[in-house]
């Protein structure tokens, strides 16, 4: 017995949220919002970012306590005051971001999140009962291996099945397949499937992909702007209607046709190696040439050296061994060299990576140019009234939500940011680009135009390496595609001849 | 000279003797900086905590004739020092570094105001355990005259890394140091983690300072800690904030400190500062070896906010 003095029933059960309303000081996150889950279903939960997903399950979690509303769990109302409370009820949740502690080993995390720890673990009884229960389960995870040695995906599916190691009836999932490859979500996915359909378990999914609401998921709900937009069956809606109802009337940016050939090779690198923070070689020796007017998609699960490969590009981090060259020249991430080439970044997290967060919206967008003519003249004195005119003429080119140009940048959200940041970096001529996961949490809206900007920089002629982890983003958008693993390219095609079940398995390693 | 019936044999047995009394201290504060950094935060004050308990534990055993009596308030003093440390850390936007520093010069300045009129009396002070009585030689005898607190220090070690692998409190404190969203995730309070491991830290650094007064060099005085309380933070660093590890670098440290009286005590007089100076030259060597700018250090809690 694991949970509590007396054996909880087994068996799933339905939540019911009912008229949610949830009040942030002045902002209305969630809006009288309506969602059942009936017991023994897997429901997807889709919205954009900041429609208010998170804050509805959290609500029903005991995180946030609803302005408004009460919640049903199993037929009867219950006041859930804290994530303990859930627990009891049989209630559980992945997070989207990790809950696993990595400094410590699977089975420590497995123990410590019961919620009745002993005084003092017997690890030698405990290994034992969770070598059994690891054998019930269809995927294995290695207990005695320290959280921070396993792969992102083998930390998902630890995540998994700690809930069902804890014995939980419901289980809410945030986005759980971001790290998976395709066939890893789909084994994870299908194995919940199971235990959905043999009446163990209910599933609230939260995600953005339709491709695994399409194939799992029996009935759905929608939130737009803290409102229910729609709900229903699977069976009775297509991706293009659950799309439409999730971005209602807004516009999206157009992506510009794939246009021209690809030119003479701008961006070399030749077996540059890399070290991790550990020390440990995390870019094992790679080549690669991204020639002008192409994209080089770089494929992967994250973890896999594609951040120290990227640090390196942009003079975060210093190569270990091996040459890069931009047109012909060798190249260090210096500022001389970048303006040399034209080359532009758009890392990952922009705020940290390339913004400096207490500075305003109009002095993020001169970083590069800041100290030239007309922002300065001779090279120190700057000119605040052209920074500002030139801010403000780039806010309404690229549509950035700021209420000044003199906002500090950090008050803005995650898609205006990346779009001031992609208005400095391709505001001006651009030969080289260099963009990690520029879409990574955010709207419909952001990616369009982000996706279309990226294209548009391609079609004038620039070469870029785009690395992304989301495989669909690199499938739309690269001429090339290149697979990254444990630091190393194990696999290039163009992507108009890739086969995706042989991408996906060299993502695997495979 | 008198003893020189073992000759140059005076310097390491003056080593191994002084590496026993000097590291008590330093191992006291570095186990208990090692409870609360691996919660997650770092508590400077240690050194204002350390001069607070010695002064403590002077003026109960003074007046209860206890020294036991001493070291337990020595130790309850700390534990207090400890919850301010964490009360203010709680409290939003609060930098553990910044309070530090104010709880150390708090801790010193009041341990020095309230100390004043312990200067003059002799206090009671705590036994030691004669391992040398196999001996004829003196200075065998003297090395091994090993005090209690020393004792339960290095019981205290091990069990300390055991506990750390296999006790809830353990388990818990490790969770906040390495990753306060799973904690609060599993639906523990990160604040009151931290305010326990601050205070058993405080408890141990008090104990620690008691050392000092009640032993070695057993008096209270105002200039009675050189930054042990300190030194000791660093320590932890070094050791890589484990526990056994601290053990032996508290070891290595006091013998360190040792090495310049014991020099000095076989006619080596020239450099006697320089000697006394060696505990910082091996910390400052010791640190430029282990440590690259490449990398990050391995075993440091992610929490804390100097590794962050």
């Amino acid at each position: 017995m694991i949970i509590g003095e007396t054996p909880p029933p087994s068996g799933a059960f339905g939540v019911d949220a009912i008229a949610m309303t949830m009040r942030f000081g002045d902002f209305l996150a969630l809006d009288n919002v309506e969602l059942k889950v009936r017991p023994g279903s897997f429901h997807a939960l889709l919205g954009e970012n900041g429609a208010g997903k998170s804050t509805l399950v959290k609500c029903i979690m005991g995180y946030y306590h609803a302005t408004e509303g009460d919640i049903i769990v199993g037929g009867r109302e219950q006041a859930i005051a804290n994530p303990k409370d859930a627990h009891a009820l049989g209630l559980g949740m992945v997070y989207q971001h990790f809950t696993l502690v990595p400094a410590m080993t699977v089975a420590e995390n497995l123990v410590l999140a019961r919620d009745n720890v002993p005084a003092m673990v017997n690890w030698p009884k405990e290994m034992k009962e969770l070598e059994g229960f690891l054998a019930r389960m269809p995927f294995k995870v290695p207990l005695s291996a320290k959280v921070s040695d396993i792969s992102a995906g083998e930390r998902q599916k630890c995540e998994i099945l700690k809930q069902l190691y804890l014995k939980r009836r419901f289980l809410i999932l945030d986005e759980p397949t971001s790290v998976l490859t395709p066939a890893e979500a789909d084994e994870v996915l299908g194995m919940l499937r199971d235990m959905v359909v043999r009446g163990e378990l209910t599933i609230l999914m939260i995600t953005h992909k339709f491709r695994e609401v399409m194939a799992f998921a029996d009935e759905v709900t929608i939130l737009r702007r803290g409102k229910l937009a729609g709900a229903g069956k699977v069976a009775e809606l297509t991706p293009d209607a659950m799309a439409r109802t999730m971005i209602g009337a807004e516009e999206l940016t157009v992506q510009p046709p794939r246009t021209g050939e690809a030119g003479q090779a701008r961006l070399e690198l030749e077996k540059v190696r890399a070290l991790d923070d550990a020390g440990a070689i995390a870019v094992h020796d790679v080549s690669l040439t991204v020639r002008a007017g192409e994209i080089v998609g770089i494929a992967g699960v994250s973890g896999n050296g594609q951040r120290q490969l990227v640090e390196v590009l942009a003079g975060q981090r210093e190569a270990e061994s091996g040459e890069v060259r931009v047109a012909g020249d060798p190249y260090h991430a210096s500022r001389e060299e970048m303006r040399r080439h034209r080359m532009s970044l758009l890392p990952e997290e922009p705020l940290k990576n390339a913004c400096v967060g207490g500075m305003s919206v109009a002095d993020n967008i001169a970083f590069r140019e800041f100290d030239r003519a007309p922002f300065a003249s001779g090279g120190w004195w700057l000119n605040r009234s052209a920074f500002r005119s030139d801010a403000r003429k780039k806010i309404g080119q690229y549509k950035i939500k700021t209420r000044t140009p003199d906002t500090p940048i950090s008050a803005l959200s995650g898609g205006n940011v990346q779009r001031a940041v992609l208005a400095r970096e391709l505001g001006g001529d651009v030969e080289v680009l260099i963009a990690a996961n520029p879409c990574f949490g955010l709207d419909f809206a952001a990616v369009a135009q982000i996706h279309a900007e990226i294209m548009a920089a391609r079609n004038r002629g620039a070469a870029v390496l785009l690395v992304s982890e989301d495989l669909d983003e690199l499938l739309e958008l690269s001429d090339r595609l290149v697979v990254m693993f444990h630091g190393e390219f194990v696999y290039e095609a163009r992507t108009s001849e890739a086969d995706l079940t042989v991408v996906g398995r060299h993502m695997a390693g495979h | 000279m008198a003893d020189g019936s073992i000759g140059l044999w005076t310097v390491p047995l003056a080593v191994l003797g002084g590496a026993i009394r000097v590291s008590t201290p330093f191992l006291f504060v570095s186990l208990g900086e090692c409870i609360t950094e691996r919660s997650g935060r770092i508590n400077l004050g240690l050194e204002g905590t350390l001069v607070m308990g010695a002064m403590s534990a002077y003026g109960i055993s003074y007046l209860t004739g206890s020294p036991w009596l001493g070291v337990l308030a020595a130790g309850i003093t700390g534990a207090l020092l400890g919850a301010l440390h964490a009360g203010i850390c709680s409290l939003p936007r609060v930098n553990d570094v910044a309070v530090g520093i104010a709880l150390m010069l708090f801790g010193t300045g009041l341990a020095f105001y309230l100390g004043k009129p312990l200067i003059e009396p002799t206090a009671p002070r705590l036994p030691a355990i004669d391992f040398g009585w196999w001996s004829d030689i003196p200075q065998v005898r003297a090395a091994l005259r090993i005090n209690v607190l020393f004792l339960i220090g290095v019981a205290l070690a091990p069990i300390l890394y055991w506990a750390f692998r296999t006790t809830r409190w353990g388990l818990l404190i490790r969770t906040a140091g390495e990753s306060s969203d799973a904690a609060r995730a599993m639906g523990h309070s990160v604040r009151l983690i931290r305010l326990r491991a601050t205070m058993v830290g405080g408890f141990l650094a008090g104990i620690g300072g008691s050392f000092l007064s009640l032993f070695y060099p057993g008096s209270w005085n105002e200039g009675l800690s050189s930054g042990q309380g300190i030194t000791a933070v660093a320590l932890v660093i070094f050791a890589r904030w484990d526990p056994l590890l601290c053990l032996w670098a508290s070891l290595a440290f006091g013998g360190a400190a040792a090495l310049g009286p014991a020099l000095q005590s076989v006619g080596v007089t020239s450099g006697y500062h320089l000697f006394n100076a060696a505990p910082y030259i091996l910390t400052l060597a010791i640190m430029i070896i282990t440590c690259s700018p490449k990398r990050t250090l391995t075993g440091a809690p992610a929490e804390l906010s100097i590794t962050r």
